[in-house]
């Protein structure tokens, strides 16, 4: 039974493959079909995994079976009801109270963080003497990486006229940041292919038994 | 040329098919270069001594599958050559079924690693930067048993590990949010462990500037070139490098395109200035 259901899975999963795929062409019912059932069974999926997952092992089993007086466990319990009573109009209010709570939380944590990773770090990173360097690739990578930087931020100073000196730098500043976004658009486009192998790798392999699995 | 219908998109996307299809089939054997990020990644593994504990965290689900998986079963691999303790954790849902796919591919090459002493699971945690945070305190307390139940206690390689004092590195194969980006933050900004990690094409140019002289990465595999870099450096043929080939036929189709519709644009631009 279990070999007959992993052989109808991978028939199953060819055709929606093929359904998928089959938008390439034109728009089409088998399309439309495999699109449904993707997003209902998404929805399903996440609601079921979200109570047995996240719910029951983190709150109501907690609360029922290993409760202990640990009143801080009633505290999310509270807070997750307020948030349901937004489906009652006239109480809708309440549940800005734990939203705020949710929102303050994460952007207190993530200012915090973003500020020493993504600004004092990156800046301490780009302090660094090009010519302590040994050998000539990195010294000259090391010189790009702090011109790049610096021409880039000139770009984005907006509260002078860019001209002379200034629009000097940020021209060059929007080459630097143009060469950025092609990086970024052939790594799209590898990560696009990807997708395309992995999918064929699964109809030859699993599915055709033409190449290797 | 410069008055002809546009091309339908409908070839390039049948070419496309065929460019990658046949590589798939008939291997050409294409030859990749290992890149320096791919190396630190490695070089990171290699020189961690035996019977540290690690952690890699499988911050994705099946539709990066092609992307991470080899990547996965690459680390994984490399890690048990080296006698390394693995912890495996999800800050994706999905993260849990990919780590014990990829334990179940490796376990055939290392048939005597054994569950609770060589590697475990711990499973899901919501709350992705909060989590990471918290596991600098107690490991324990965020995850008090494994994905199947087993409590914490009664995991021999969990004996002596506490917070990230007892990791060696920490690897995250990322998708998106929460993943690589909260692990630099969390574990190596705030606790400096060796964070290192995966991700997937679309997604690696944004961690390059991680890779600096602060270390906040060690290393970087990006994409499916990233996972055949990694196993060519371990000598092995995966799923990575047989889907190379056809990536670099892919690649120079999209190239010729690129060419193709660029002289087009400047055909018809000279036509116009020639009508006025």
């Amino acid at each position: 039974m279990s070999q007959f259901m992993t052989i109808f899975g991978v028939w199953l999963g060819a055709f929606f493959t093929f359904s998928i795929f089959s938008f390439l062409y034109k728009d089409n019912p088998f399309y439309k079909l495999a699109e449904q059932i993707f997003v209902g069974l998404s929805a399903g999926y996440w609601f079921i995994y979200t109570i047995y997952s996240i719910l029951i092992p983190n709150l109501f089993g907690k609360l029922v079976s290993d409760f202990n007086g640990n009143l801080i466990l009633l505290v999310p319990a509270i807070l997750g009801m307020m948030m349901l009573i937004r489906l009652i109009p006239k109480l809708e209010w309440i549940s800005r109270y734990p939203i705020a709570l949710v929102v303050g939380t994460s952007v207190g944590i993530s200012m915090l963080r973003y500020t020493e990773s993504d600004i004092l770090t990156q800046m301490t990173a780009t302090m660094i003497n090009p010519f302590g360097f040994s050998s000539k690739v990195e010294m000259i990578g090391s010189i790009i990486l702090i011109l790049g930087t610096v021409f880039c931020i000139m770009y984005f100073y907006f509260s002078r006229k860019q001209e002379g000196v200034l629009g000097v730098t940020s021209k060059i500043g929007i080459y630097f940041l143009m060469i950025s976004f092609g990086a970024s658009f052939g790594y799209t486009v590898m990560a696009r292919i990807s997708l395309l192998i992995g999918r064929l790798q699964f109809l030859l392999g699993d599915w055709l038994h033409i190449i290797k699995p | 040329m410069s008055n002809s219908k546009p091309l339908d998109r409908r070839y390039i996307f049948l070419i496309l098919l065929v460019g990658v299809t046949l590589p798939l089939i008939f291997p050409l054997g294409l030859k990749s270069e290992v890149s320096d990020l791919a190396r630190q990644v490695y070089k990171l593994v290699e020189e961690t001594p035996t019977n540290s504990t690690i952690i890699i965290s499988f911050d994705y689900d099946p539709a990066t599958n092609t992307e991470l998986q080899p990547m996965a079963k690459a680390l994984i691999e490399h890690a048990w050559k080296k006698d390394q303790r693995i912890i495996a954790i999800a800050l994706w849902p999905q993260g849990v079924q990919m780590a014990e796919q990829a334990f179940a591919d490796i376990m055939k090459k290392y048939p005597d690693k054994k569950y609770g002493i060589d590697y475990m699971n711990a499973g899901y945690k919501t709350g992705g930067m909060v989590t990471i945070q918290a596991m600098g305190r107690s490991f324990k307390e965020v995850f008090p048993s494994d994905f199947k139940g087993t409590p914490y206690e009664e995991i021999p390689m969990l004996k002596n590990v506490r917070n990230y004092n007892q990791i060696s590195y920490v690897i995250s194969l990322s998708a998106g949010d929460p993943g690589l980006k909260q692990y630099v933050m969390a574990a190596h900004d705030m606790y400096r462990v060796k964070v290192s990690g995966g991700t997937t094409a679309v997604s690696t140019p944004g961690f390059l500037p991680y890779i600096n002289d602060q270390h906040q990465l060690y290393g970087l595999l990006g994409g499916l070139k990233g996972a055949a870099e990694y196993e060519a450096l371990l000598g092995i043929r995966g799923t990575a490098s047989n889907g190379m080939d056809a990536q670099s036929v892919a690649h120079v189709l999209i190239i010729v395109f690129i060419i193709m519709g660029n002289i087009r644009v400047y055909k018809q631009k000279k036509s116009k200035h020639e009508k006025k």
